[in-house]
C-alpha cells in the first residue's frame, strides 16, 4: 500500500500529542507501518503545533511536506487555513470552529480572517467542521475536543470502532477513559 | 513484541536491554525523554544533574568504577559537557559510556543549529547515528559493545525528527552485566602531563581501528540499485532520499559518523556515475568525500539551512516541485506565548514597565523577549544572563547598573548561574539579578532540579534553599517577591535598582502547569464597564482579546490568576462571585 499521510494540527496546549498517539496506535493495531512525529518544546507553549502520522507497507521520513496529507485534522479555525498548503488534492480536512486569537491579533498587528471554513470549502475542498469544543464540554471538559475530532476522524478511516476503542483504552489513563468514550461518540456522531 | 515508541524512549529502551547501570542527565529539547524514560526502569538508577558537564563526569565515574553508564543532552549541553568530553576521549572508559547528543536542525527549540559531529571529531571520540526508533534502541546496544572493544565513549547522535518520531520497535530482555572489578589505573586515568602523552598516541591507533572496523561493520550498509546516482547519507536523511528516491538511486547508509571509512565510500563513489552527500547541518560527510578525492555534491544542492526534507531532495535531485493550494487571506503567524496564568508574566509587565535592560537567559521566559511585553535585550546560553550582566555593568558603571537586570530561571541558576552571581559578589557590581522561581524546569516539559526537593523518580531529596545560597555567596540583599502582585514587584525591583550593593529578588510563584497548582475559576469582563481601552491586552495574555471593542476573556484558557485585574482601572474584569 502507497505511504497515507495525517496531519494533526492545533494551538499548543490543545492535546494533539495524545490525539496522534491514539492514532498511531489503532494504525499499529491494523498491522501496517507506522509514523508518528511530535514536536516539543517551546512550540507548545500556545505556539502553532502540527503533528504527523504516516502509515503503509514501510514509511520512510517520518514528516509530512506540502501536497501530501490526505487528511488535516485541525484543532482551531485558524490553522485548518495555515496548513491547507499540506493537503494532497482531493484531501480532507477536519477541522473543529474553535477560533483562538493568536499573539499578533491581540496586539493589533494582524487580523483574523473572516469564514475560513466557507473560503476553504468554496475553494473545492472537502471540510467536515464540528463544534468540537461544546461537544467536549458536553462530555465533560474543553480538554476532550482532541478525543471529540478523532471521533469525527474514524468515520473517514476505514476501520471499525472496536479498533478505535482499544486504542482509547492503550492511550487514555483509566480514570479518564469514560469521559473520552462520550467525547469519542459524540465525535463519531457528528459525522 | 512490537511497540510504537518515540526514538528517546527506545534508547532508552537500549539503555535497559544493554545492562546499563547508572544514567545521569540534564534535560534539554529535544534529548530530555530518554533519561524520562530510563527512569521508569527499576534496574537503572537514573538522575538529573545540575548541568551537562555534572553528568557527563557521574556517567564516566561510573564507567572507571566498572559499570555500563549513560548521559544525555542536547547539542548546546554537549558544550558544557565538552571538558570532560575531550579528555575522556583519552582515558577511554572501562565500562561501556554512551552519551546521546540531540541536534535540533531547525531549531525547534534551541538558540543555535550547531552540528554535533564535530564535537566527535574535535575529542577523538566514536560517534554514531540511528535514523529511526527500531536503530535507536539496536544502535544504543551496540554502542556499549563499541565502547568497550575500542575503549571510546561513544557519542549517539540524534535530532529531532529521529528523537521525537514514534515507529515500532521489537523488544527484548535485559542482559544483566556483572561490575568490571575496579583496578586502580592512573596511567590511564589519572591525565597529567607524563600520562596524557603516553595516552595520545593509543587513541589515535584507536581511531585508526574504528575507521578500519567501518570498513566492513554493521553499521555502514550499502544498497545497490544498479542505479548511476549513488547517495551517501547517515541518520534521518537516509529517510527522505528513501522516501523521495527510493530504488532509483544507490545508497550508502553511514551508520559510524566519526571516525568515517573511506575504502567503502570510494568503492561505492567508483560504481556511480554521480554521488551526491544528503547530510544536514555542517558538510561533515561531504568534506571527509572530497578530502579523500571523491567528486561529489552537497551543499551546493542543499544549501547550510534547517532540516533537509524528502521535497528539497525530490526538487534538488529529480526536478520535482510539489503541488498544493493556498488559503486566499494573509494567516497570521502564532508565535508560541507565555502561557495563561504564567507567573513570569507579572515580572516581565513591571520590567516593560520600567524600561530596563533584561540580560535574559534560556527557558520559557525567554518569552519576554515578545510582543507585547519586549523585555528582554539578550539571550545567548544557559547561565549567560548573569554573567553578562556584570560584563555590561563594568562597561558603562553606576548609570548602568540602576536601569539593569538579569533574569534567569530556577533550574538554569542551578545549571551555570551560580557562577556568574559569584562574580559579581566577588567583582563587585551593584547588578540585580532577578531568579524566577517557578519551582520546576518548565521549557522541557516539568522535570525537578536541585532546588523543588525531589529527584528525578520524584522522590524526596535535599532542597538547595536560595536565599541561603546567594546570602553565602556574598550577596546581602535577597528579596522575595510574588509575581502575580504586580505593584509590589515594582515597588520592589525600583527599590533594589537603586542600592549600592548587589542584590537578588526571587520571584517566586510554581508554574501554572504544576499538577498541584490549584486553578481559580476563570474570570469574566463586565460589558457594561469596560471601555475597550486595551490596557489589558499590555500583559499579553493569551485568554484575553478584544471582540466588537469588548475585552473578551477565553474561559477554556483562563486560570484566574487575576493580574489582569490589576491592569483594569474601571474594575471590569471579576470572578464568578462578583
Amino acid at each position: 500500500m502507497e505511504t497515507k499521510s495525517v496531519m494533526i494540527v492545533g494551538v499548543g496546549g490543545q492535546g494533539s500529542l495524545l490525539a496522534s498517539r491514539i492514532l498511531g496506535n489503532v494504525l499499529l493495531s491494523q498491522g501496517f507501518d507506522v509514523k508518528v512525529s511530535e514536536v516539543h518544546g517551546m512550540s507548545q507553549r500556545g505556539g502553532s503545533v502540527v503533528t504527523y502520522v504516516k502509515y503503509g507497507d514501510k514509511v520512510y521520513s517520518p514528516v509530512v511536506e506540502k501536497g501530501e496529507a490526505d487528511i488535516i485534522i485541525s484543532f482551531e479555525q485558524l490553522e485548518a487555513a495555515r496548513y491547507v498548503q499540506y493537503l494532497k488534492k482531493g484531501g480532507h480536512i477536519v477541522t473543529s470552529t474553535q477560533q483562538i486569537d493568536p499573539m499578533p491579533v491581540i496586539n493589533g498587528t494582524a487580523v483574523y480572517p473572516d469564514e475560513i471554513i466557507p473560503k476553504l470549502k468554496a475553494q473545492g475542498i472537502d471540510v467536515v467542521d464540528v463544534d468540537a469544543l461544546t461537544l467536549a464540554e458536553q462530555a465533560g471538559t474543553s480538554k476532550a475536543s482532541n478525543v471529540v475530532l478523532m471521533g469525527v476522524v474514524s468515520k473517514k478511516m476505514d476501520f471499525t470502532e472496536d479498533v478505535w476503542q482499544q486504542a482509547l483504552e492503550q492511550c487514555v489513563p483509566a480514570k479518564f477513559l469514560e469521559l473520552n468514550r462520550k467525547a469519542f461518540a459524540l465525535g463519531r456522531e457528528q459525522a | 513484541m512490537k511497540k510504537l515508541m518515540l526514538g528517546n524512549e527506545a534508547f532508552a529502551r537500549g539503555l535497559y536491554e544493554a545492562g546499563c547501570k547508572v544514567v545521569s542527565s540534564y534535560p534539554g529539547t529535544p534529548s530530555t525523554e530518554i533519561t524520562e524514560a530510563a527512569a521508569k526502569y527499576d534496574e537503572i538508577y537514573a538522575e538529573w544533574a545540575p548541568n551537562e558537564k555534572v553528568a557527563m563526569e557521574v556517567a564516566l565515574g561510573a564507567s572507571i568504577a566498572g559499570v555500563r553508564s549513560f548521559c544525555g543532552m542536547k547539542h548546546v549541553g554537549l558544550n558544557v559537557a565538552a571538558d570532560p568530553l575531550y579528555t575522556a576521549g583519552y582515558t577511554g572508559v572501562t565500562g561501556g559510556m554512551v552519551i546521546a547528543v540531540a541536534d535540533d536542525p531547525g531549531m525547534h527549540s534551541s538558540q543555535n543549529e550547531q552540528d554535533s559531529r564535530h564535537h566527535a571529531a574535535a575529542s577523538k571520540t566514536m560517534m554514531i547515528e540511528p535514523s529511526d526508533s527500531s536503530e535507536c534502541k539496536e544502535y544504543t546496544k551496540m554502542a556499549f559493545e563499541l565502547s568497550e572493544r575500542f575503549d571510546v565513549p561513544v557519542i549517539v547522535r540524534m535530532s529531532t525528527r529521529v528523537a521525537h518520531s514514534q515507529s515500532a520497535v521489537e523488544l527484548c530482555d535485559r542482559e544483566e552485566r556483572e561490575a568490571i572489578p575496579y583496578e586502580k589505573n592512573a596511567a590511564k586515568y589519572v591525565m597529567m602531563p607524563g600520562n596524557a602523552i603516553r595516552r595520545h598516541p593509543i587513541v589515535e591507533d584507536r581511531m585508526r581501528a574504528i575507521a578500519e572496523y567501518g570498513e566492513s561493520c554493521p553499521l555502514n550498509t550499502v544498497e545497490d540499485n544498479g542505479a548511476e546516482i549513488g547517495v551517501v547519507t547517515a541518520g534521518i536523511c537516509y529517510q527522505y532520499a528513501k522516501e523521495a528516491l527510493g530504488d532509483q538511486v544507490n545508497y550508502l547508509k553511514l551508520g559510524i559518523v566519526n571516525p568515517m571509512p573511506v575504502q567503502i565510500i570510494k568503492d561505492f563513489a567508483a560504481k556511480c556515475k554521480r554521488v551526491i552527500v544528503i547530510e544536514e547541518l555542517d558538510d561533515v560527510i561531504e568534506t571527509h568525500c572530497k578530502k579523500n578525492g571523491i567528486d561529489c555534491q552537497g551543499k551546493e544542492l542543499f544549501g547550510w539551512l534547517g532540516e533537509i526534507s524528502q521535497t528539497k531532495i525530490r526538487e534538488q535531485v529529480l526536478g520535482i516541485k510539489p503541488e498544493f493550494d493556498t488559503f486566499e487571506d494573509t494567516v497570521p503567524v502564532r508565535p508560541p506565548v507565555m502561557c495563561a496564568g504564567c507567573p513570569h508574566r507579572g515580572l516581565f509587565y513591571c520590567l516593560s514597565k520600567l524600561k530596563v535592560t533584561v540580560s535574559g537567559d534560556i527557558g520559557c521566559y525567554t518569552l519576554g523577549a515578545t510582543a507585547p511585553l519586549c523585555a528582554m535585550d539578550s539571550t545567548i546560553c544557559m547561565g549567560a544572563s548573569i554573567s553578562a550582566l556584570h560584563g555590561y555593568n563594568k562597561a558603562l558603571g553606576a548609570e548602568a547598573e540602576n536601569k539593569s537586570v538579569a533574569v534567569i530561571g530556577d533550574s538554569t541558576f542551578m545549571h551555570s548561574g551560580m557562577t556568574g552571581l559569584v562574580n559579581i559578589a566577588y567583582n563587585a557590581t551593584n547588578s540585580t539579578v532577578i531568579i524566577l522561581d517557578n519551582s520546576i524546569t518548565g521549557m522541557t516539559g516539568h522535570q525537578q532540579n536541585p532546588t523543588t526537593g525531589k529527584n528525578l523518580k520524584g522522590d524526596p531529596a535535599a532542597a538547595v534553599n536560595l536565599e541561603d545560597l546567594c546570602h553565602a555567596i556574598g550577596i546581602k540583599s535577597v528579596r522575595v517577591v510574588d509575581p502575580y502582585h504586580m505593584a509590589e514587584t515594582e515597588a520592589v525591583i525600583k527599590e533594589e535598582l537603586a542600592k549600592e550593593e548587589p542584590s537578588v529578588i526571587i520571584s517566586r510563584r510554581p508554574c501554572a502547569l504544576l499538577k498541584y497548582v490549584k486553578h481559580k475559576p476563570a474570570l469574566h469582563c463586565d460589558t457594561d464597564k469596560c471601555v475597550g481601552c486595551k490596557q489589558c491586552l499590555k500583559i499579553g495574555c493569551p485568554a484575553i482579546s478584544i471582540h466588537n471593542k469588548k475585552m473578551v476573556i477565553d474561559h477554556t484558557q483562563c486560570v484566574g490568576c487575576g493580574i489582569c485585574t490589576e491592569m483594569c482601572k474601571l474594575g471590569a474584569i471579576k470572578g464568578t462571585e462578583e
